[in-house]
């Protein structure tokens, strides 16, 4: 089995580009050291910007996981055209249907 | 281009099939290469992960729009959830697509103790995020806070009758409409956060065949499509408590 | 009827259809049931879709007969509810989402792309086995008495009112979306990476363009009806409310939910249509498709514009005015690139070798039919209008305009002129051109009046109605009489061409598609070789040269 496949070894390895270890204990570590940053400002008052703070850290965090655990930033273009077409089309659903929202009752939002 | 060399019987071997050595037992009949394979496999997941995010999307759009009509049942609702187990369960989680990641690494370049041992940590650390989630929903039952089945709006109406919560948020009794829009606050963290579990239990349904066949040396003979896939499932499934976590648990501490 | 033909079939006395094909490889039920070749699942796909078209039919007569006569005569009016609804609900998801992508899409496009399968043949065949559990589920649902909240399940109707079958009716949409997620990302992965050598982006045949399109609609528009019937069913079993407004939830998101998916999902049934019409237009005028560019791109900017449109299925249900303005503009935009089509259609038909064989007839019905489908949206469309037609039979009409007239018109052009290919054998023509006749003459008739009706005042959805609409009421059902004889011919001659139809040969059309250069019925691995793509698609000139140097060598 394994010398069959043995021309076929630097073929895949071309394809799949390996991410070191390396990259995943410091991307890993960097996780949680954030997640133990939103906990700790979630204490701190901040008035409305603690759900800004919240939220922006939450989406550095899952910038980090798509881009390096689900290997996007080494993917082709059309992965990454897949990726940001789902955050399109969500913020799609999000915005015309506050849009509705927001005007059907101006100010009482 | 010469006209005759045409669709069905151009000669086409050379340039058709990049290399003439025998397939690898694992590459389909209908491809031309291994390459393809891969990239068709890994293509389709993230297609399924799109749709994925539409799926969640939909109650993560309720989640906005109710939070910003009740927005003290909603703050209040989400002082009884434990910042605690909340914070716990993220680390768990992450770690455990660390692991997986590792897995993914362990997979690539071959090394089969490497890729069990992870995935079996993957697994321990899966049945823990739901062990937790289990404590915290067992909670949430001994409060009547379970949305149509086992619901209370007490706690709201009389702050004072939580005094654990009481004694952290001193919150104000609620009147009584906004006190049963809670109901509406534990319905949807009982829907995302199940959902969300739902999830997790599929995962590592999946992840005990996958440490299965591992076993059997499968995945380490250049054949990574599937634990590569379920790599990208399992930080999806990773990136939507991401997510949750703030929102549910977080950003209502203050107000 | 002109007599001139571009049909040529081999000689019959020496011509037979090849022993080894996709239908004789293997034998036996497991051979069907387990297997992994695109054609047999589309083959499957096309009798469970027939299968659920005429279960529908019949409840589509009923509807007819009881509105017949002014009176509540035939039916109790919740039986009526039911019957309209369940006839919905079959129609929608169980025929026009599935019918021309899982069948003829299933059994062209990987040969259309010069690949030898869809990317992931396990997952085509999962997807078929979603359909039936959601099919029987469905049947369930009607043999224990169907369920009459309409095809929208709208709250708190469903929620609340009723002590119908919402939830397995629901739960069986829920896995019917499932199955067509299903083919919709399989076809995205086999455009992307199956094509052949030489098959670029534009070289492809429209109808793998409009697929494609529709196919990201799928994969994109229905996990948000899934989340969206799961809370409904939440909302009957546990009381949860969300969308009740007793418990603080809002019947409108409903609303919003539900049509993000169901105004995509009429053109996941449309677009796939327009593929269809684009292959046969060209073949039966003898000329490439007028604008190949804009008529592929014109696919994928309806997919885009159908996105953001929803909401004008809305405008009388309390969402703001202003929304409403902005819905009401991004409408009138997916008229464009509809009438892109339709222009380009008729550019190539222009100064085109037209000949009238079974799919251009039905072709051409469905370029008129389609056409007053699509201008009558726009009336809808407009805010003004719609507050006066929406709900009444206008919409009625408006709907089955587009859907049968133009869906289930194409779908019959495709079936005719790929049902060659697929079986080695032809229908009987002068029969099968009579029954495109009855068919455009019978819909017309039936549907036509509904417009009168509606912009009459005539509501949709009622049991009765005054005494003054019945002679419009009686044309209509006249009309669905004929219209269902026009449904009924096709499955007796292409049934009986199974046995008794002449040979085919490789190519009666003298297309140029990628499909049409192998044998009929095709081999399970489509192409004895990777084929080379070395030419435009519908290119006339290059299959003329080709069949001119097959002579020459023989």
């Amino acid at each position: 089995m394994i010398e069959g496949t043995h021309e076929h070894k630097d073929e895949t390895e071309e394809q799949i580009h390996i991410v070191s270890p390396r990259i995943y204990i410091l991307i890993g570590a960097t996780l949680l050291i954030l997640t133990g940053t939103t906990a700790a400002v979630s204490f701190v008052e901040l008035g409305p910007f603690n759900v800004v703070v919240a939220l922006a850290i939450a989406v550095i965090k899952a910038m980090l996981v798509v881009l390096f655990f689900m290997h996007l930033r080494y993917s082709p273009r059309l992965t990454k055209l897949t990726a940001i077409s789902g955050i399109f089309i969500f913020l799609g659903l999000i915005s015309m249907t506050l849009a509705d929202y927001i005007s059907r009752a101006w100010g009482r939002w | 281009m010469s006209d005759s060399t045409t669709i069905a019987n151009a000669a086409v071997a050379e340039a058709g099939h990049p290399h003439h050595g025998e397939h690898p037992p694992f590459q389909r009949h209908h491809f031309e290469s291994v390459v393809q394979q891969f990239d068709a496999a890994n293509f389709a997941m993230w297609l399924f992960l799109l749709t994925e995010v539409m799926f969640f999307g939909g109650l993560f759009m309720s989640y906005l729009i109710m939070r910003n009509w009740y927005y003290p049942a909603f703050v209040e609702g989400s002082h009884f959830l434990s910042i605690f187990w909340g914070t716990s369960n993220t680390a768990v989680l992450i770690t455990s697509s660390f692991t997986v990641a590792m897995g993914v690494w362990c997979a690539e370049t071959r090394r089969k103790k490497g890729l069990i041992l992870c995935l079996i940590l993957t697994f321990i650390l899966g049945l823990m995020f739901l062990g937790i989630k289990g404590i915290e929903w067992h909670a949430e039952w001994v409060e009547y806070h379970v949305p149509g089945l086992h619901f209370s709006a007490e706690t709201f109406l009389n702050p004072a009758s939580a005094p654990e919560v009481y004694k952290e948020y001193h919150d104000k009794p609620l009147s009584l409409g906004m006190a049963n829009k809670t109901e509406l606050y534990f319905f949807l963290y009982f829907a995302m956060t199940g959902m969300h579990a739902l999830h997790m239990v599929v995962g590592i349904g999946i992840l005990a065949y996958i440490i299965f066949r591992a076993w059997a040396g499968a995945y380490t003979t250049g054949h990574v499509t599937f634990v590569e896939n379920f790599g990208l499932y399992w930080h999806f499934v990773d990136i939507i408590w991401i997510f949750l976590y703030p929102l549910l648990y977080l950003i209502s501490r203050h107000q | 009827m002109s007599t001139a033909t571009i049909v040529s079939l081999p000689d019959q006395s020496t011509a037979r259809i090849p022993k080894v094909n996709f239908l004789t490889k293997e034998n036996g039920l497991l051979s069907w049931l387990l297997t992994g070749d695109h054609k047999r699942i589309a083959t499957l796909y096309l009798i469970s879709i027939t299968f659920f078209f005429f279960i529908g039919g019949a409840l589509a007569a009923l509807i007819r007969l009881q509105l017949l006569t002014p009176g509540a005569e035939l039916m109790a009016t919740d039986t009526y509810d039911k019957v309209f609804s369940m006839h919905g609900l079959i129609m929608v998801f169980f025929f026009l989402v599935p019918s021309v992508p899982a069948t003829i899409g299933n059994f062209v496009i990987p040969i259309m792309v010069g690949a030898k399968d869809l990317a992931l043949p396990k997952i085509n065949l999962l997807s078929w086995y979603l359909y039936v559990i959601a099919g029987i589920m469905m049947i369930y649902t009607m043999s224990v008495g169907g369920v009459d909240t309409g095809w929208t399940f709208t709250t708190p109707l469903s929620t609340h009112y009723l002590n119908t079958h919402v939830v397995s009716a629901g739960l069986a949409v829920f896995v019917a979306g499932f199955s067509s997620i299903f083919t919709g990302l399989n076809f995205i992965v086999t455009i992307h990476k199956m094509r052949c050598p030489g098959m670029t982006w534009f070289r492809l045949p429209l109808f793998v363009w409009s697929n494609y399109a529709a196919s990201v609609l799928m994969v994109l528009g229905t996990p948000v009806l899934a989340i969206t019937l799961v809370l409904v069913v939440l909302e009957r079993t546990l009381g949860i409310g969300v969308f009740d407004p007793a418990k603080g939830g809002d019947p409108l998101l409903f609303q919003h939910l539900f049509w993000f998916y169901s105004h995509p999902a009429v053109y996941i049934m449309i677009l796939p249509g327009f593929g269809v019409i684009s292959e046969v237009v060209s073949t039966f005028s003898r000329k490439r498709v007028f604008g190949y560019t804009a008529v592929a791109f014109s696919s994928v900017a309806i997919a885009v514009f159908g996105f953001f449109v929803w909401a004008h299925h809305m405008f009388i249900m309390g969402i703001s005015n202003y929304s409403a303005l902005v819905f009401s503009l991004l409408t009138m935009l997916v008229a464009v690139p509809s009438a892109i089509k339709i222009y380009n259609w008729a550019f190539t038909l222009y100064k085109g070798s037209i000949t009238f064989e079974t799919p251009m007839l039905y072709a051409l019905g469905f370029m008129g039919l389609f056409t007053i489908g699509g201008l009558t949206g726009v009336f809808l469309g407009s805010t003004g209008t719609d507050i006066h037609l929406t709900e009444t039979y206008f919409v009625v009409a408006h709907f089955h305009f587009v859907m049968v007239g133009g869906m289930l018109m194409s779908f019959l052009s495709g079936i005719h002129f790929w049902w060659p290919k697929w079986t080695g054998r032809m229908y009987p023509e002068k029969i099968s051109q009579f029954a495109a006749v009855v068919t455009y003459i019978g819909f017309n008739l039936t549907f036509f009046p509904q417009f009168i009706l509606g912009m009459l005042g005539m509501p949709r959805r009622y049991a009765s109605y005054p005494p003054e609409f019945q002679v419009l009421n009686v044309f209509s059902t006249a009309g669905a009489t004929v219209l269902g004889v026009g449904y009924l011919l096709p499955l007796l001659y292409l049934t009986w061409s199974l046995k008794y139809g002449a040979i085919a040969g490789e190519n009666p059309w003298q297309a140029t598609g990628l499909e049409w250069q192998i044998q009929s019925p095709p081999l399970t691995e489509n192409f004895a070789e990777t084929p080379i793509m070395d030419h435009e698609a519908y290119d006339y000139d290059w299959l003329e040269r080709k069949q001119a140097s097959e002579v020459a060598s023989v």
